[in-house]
C-alpha cells in the first residue's frame, strides 16, 4: 500500500494550529432513545493526531457515541466539542439550541465518516462518489476534485476502478473508496463505524492496512471495532463500553494483556 | 400453436367481415380531425402528467416530512383527489368559470400580477390540463413515495455526514436512485392518462382523438371502423411511450448490475497498461 503522505516528514493530516486543544471532547454526554438511555455519562478525550479505538459488546453504545460526534444523533444531555466547537447546539445563557441545518452541516463537512455497510452511492461511479461532496459542497472545480480525487484512488490502491460502479467491486475494495471519499473532504476528523465487519475474513486486511496508514499519516481517528489486533497495532487509547458507560480505558497494549475491570475481562475473554 | 391459429381465424373472420366497414376504416385514419385530435390528446397527457409529477414529488416530500401541518395538507389532498371519480372533478372543473369569472393574482386590496378571464375560450383547455394534473398528482405522489421509501436510508445518512444539506441530498442522491422504482409505475400512468383524456368530454372539451372520432361516427353512423381508428391511434402514441420507457429505464439502472461493460473494460485496462509503462 502506498504512502498517504504526498510529502516526506508527515503530519499531512495534522491541522496547522495544533494548539493543544484535544480534537474531541466530551464530557457527562447522554444519549436518549424514549425511554432508554443508550448513553449515561460519557467522558471522552482525544487529542490531535490520536487514534481511539472503542470496543464493547453490542448495545454497549459505542456507536451511537460515534454518531453522536458528528450529530447524526443529537446529544440528550452534556457537552460534546470537536477542535473546540460545540456539536450541533450553541450555547446561549445556561440553555443548548440546537443548530440550524445548514450550521450542522458545516460543522460535518471537516468530520469524514466511514460505515459498517460503506454506504457508497451506487448510481454514481467511484470516481464520481469521491469528488460529489467536494463539488458540491465545497465547491471545489470538477478538474481539482477530479485530480485530488484520482490521487486518493491510487493511494487506497484502486486507480484502475475510477469509472466502475461501487456493486461492480468487493467489499473491501468499496470501503476503500468510503475511506477516499470521506479523505476528499479533508477532514481533520476520521470517523470509523465498524469499518470491517461486514467484510469476508480474508478482505478486512485490505481496509485495515489503509486505516494503518492512515493513522501513521498523522490524522486523528475514533474507531469503532471488534480488531483487537488492530487497536493493540494502532490505537492510543482504548475505550471499553458497557451498558452506555466508560468501563475501562487506558493503552490498548496495557488493556488488552491485563483487564482490571471484571466486564472487560468477560468481554474480551470472548473476542480474543 | 393453438392460440396463433385462433388468433389468425380472428383476423381472418375480422378482414372479411363487411360489418367492420375497412373502407371508411382507411377513408379516415388520416383524417385531419383525427390526427389534431390526436394532437390535442398528447398534448393534454404532456401538460397532466408535468402538472402530476411536478406536484406529485412536492406531495410525496410533503408526507415523508416531519412536519404536521405540511403532512396532513398532503393527506388531505390525497383523499380527496383519490376518493372522488375524475371525472366529477373534470366536471367541476368545467363549471369552475361559472363560480369564479375572473382570477387574480396580487396582494388583497394592493396591486394584482395577473389577471385571467376564465370564460375565454381557451380556459377549458387549461382546466382540462388542470384537472386531470391535479388528480394525477395524487397517484404520483404515492408512487413517488414507495420510491424514496426504497432508498435505504444509509445513504442519506452518507450524504448527511459528509455536509451535504436535506436538499442536496435528496436530489443529487435519493431522487437518482428512487427513479428506478418510479419509472415503470409512471410509464403505467402516462400510457393511462393518455387514454383518460377522453374523459375531457365532461367539462366539456371535445376535440382530443376519442371525442374527435365519437363526433365523426355520431354524423355517419359508423361506430365501429371510427373506433378503430382511434385505437390504432392511441396504440401508436403508446408504443412510441413504450420506446421512451426503455430509455429512461435504461438510463436510471445505471450501477445496478455487477457485470462490467466493455467501455469500462477498456477503461480498466487503459489504466493498467499506463502503470505497466509507467513502471517499466
Amino acid at each position: 500500500m502506498t504512502s498517504f503522505v504526498k510529502e516526506s516528514g508527515g503530519g499531512r493530516w495534522q491541522a496547522a494550529h495544533g494548539d493543544g486543544r484535544p480534537m474531541v471532547e466530551a464530557s457527562n454526554v447522554h444519549k436518549r432513545f424514549g425511554s432508554l438511555e443508550v448513553l449515561r455519562g460519557i467522558d471522552l478525550v482525544v487529542q490531535r493526531g490520536e487514534v481511539a479505538c472503542l470496543v464493547g459488546p453490542s448495545g454497549s453504545g459505542k456507536t451511537t457515541l460515534l454518531r453522536c460526534i458528528n450529530h447524526l444523533e443529537q446529544i440528550t444531555g452534556g457537552r460534546l466539542y470537536v477542535d473546540g466547537e460545540l456539536m450541533g447546539y450553541e450555547e446561549r445563557g445556561e440553555k443548548l439550541h440546537e443548530l440550524r441545518p445548514r450550521e450542522a452541516a458545516r460543522q460535518r463537512r471537516d468530520i469524514g465518516m466511514v460505515f459498517q455497510h460503506f454506504n457508497l452511492f451506487p448510481h454514481m461511479t467511484v470516481l464520481e462518489n469521491v469528488i460529489e461532496a467536494p463539488t458540491r459542497v465545497k465547491g471545489q472545480s470538477k478538474e481539482q476534485a477530479t485530480k485530488t480525487g484520482r490521487d486518493l484512488l491510487a493511494r487506497v490502491g484502486l486507480a484502475d476502478k475510477a469509472k466502475v460502479y461501487p456493486l461492480q467491486l468487493s467489499g473491501g475494495q468499496q470501503q476503500r473508496v468510503a475511506i477516499a471519499r470521506a479523505l476528499a473532504m479533508q477532514p481533520k476528523l476520521m470517523l470509523f463505524d465498524e469499518p470491517t465487519s461486514a467484510l469476508d475474513p480474508e478482505l478486512v486486511g485490505e481496509v485495515l492496512d489503509a486505516m494503518k496508514q492512515l493513522a501513521k499519516d498523522g490524522m486523528t481517528m475514533v474507531v469503532v471495532t471488534h480488531e483487537m489486533g488492530f487497536a493493540r497495532e494502532v490505537a492510543d487509547q482504548l475505550v471499553f463500553m458497557d451498558g452506555g458507560v466508560v468501563v475501562e480505558r487506558g493503552n490498548p497494549r496495557e488493556v488488552l494483556a491485563n483487564p482490571q475491570h471484571e466486564r472487560t475481562k468477560a468481554f474480551l475473554s470472548k473476542v480474543l | 400453436m393453438i392460440v396463433l391459429g385462433l388468433l389468425a381465424l380472428f383476423v381472418y373472420g375480422a378482414a372479411t367481415n363487411v360489418d367492420y366497414h375497412w373502407d371508411t376504416y382507411r377513408q379516415y385514419l388520416f383524417d385531419k380531425r383525427i390526427s389534431l385530435g390526436s394532437w390535442v390528446t398528447l398534448q393534454l397527457t404532456f401538460w397532466a402528467m408535468v402538472i402530476g409529477i411536478v406536484l406529485g414529488v412536492v406531495l410525496a416530500v410533503m408526507r415523508m416530512t416531519s412536519n404536521p401541518v405540511l403532512k396532513s395538507v398532503a393527506w388531505v389532498y390525497l383523499w380527496i383527489f383519490r376518493g372522488t371519480p375524475v371525472f366529477v372533478q373534470l366536471v367541476f372543473w368545467g363549471l369552475f368559470s361559472s363560480l369564479y369569472a375572473h382570477v387574480q393574482f396580487g396582494i388583497p386590496w394592493g396591486p394584482t400580477f395577473v389577471h385571467l378571464d376564465l370564460q375565454h375560450l381557451n380556459a377549458l383547455f387549461f382546466f382540462a390540463c388542470l384537472g386531470l394534473g391535479l388528480n394525477e398528482a395524487a397517484y404520483m405522489a404515492e408512487i413517488v413515495r414507495a420510491g424514496i421509501s426504497s432508498v435505504g436510508e444509509g445513504q442519506t445518512e452518507a450524504a448527511t455526514a459528509l455536509g451535504m444539506s436535506w436538499g442536496l441530498s435528496m436530489r443529487r442522491i435519493v431522487l437518482p436512485q428512487a427513479m428506478r422504482v418510479i419509472i415503470p409505475p409512471t410509464g403505467n400512468e402516462v400510457i393511462s392518462m393518455l387514454k383518460t383524456t377522453a374523459l375531457v368530454i365532461a367539462l366539456p372539451l371535445s376535440n382530443d382523438l376519442y371525442n374527435a372520432q365519437n363526433n365523426i361516427s355520431g354524423v355517419i353512423f359508423r361506430p365501429v371502423p371510427l373506433l378503430l381508428v382511434a385505437a390504432t391511434w392511441y396504440l401508436a402514441m403508446t408504443s412510441v411511450l413504450m420506446i421512451g420507457q426503455y430509455f429512461l429505464e435504461k438510463r436510471f439502472a445505471r450501477g445496478s448490475s455487477r457485470r462490467l461493460t466493455d467501455r469500462q473494460l477498456r477503461a480498466q485496462m487503459d489504466v493498467m497498461r499506463r502503470d505497466e509503462s509507467a513502471g517499466g
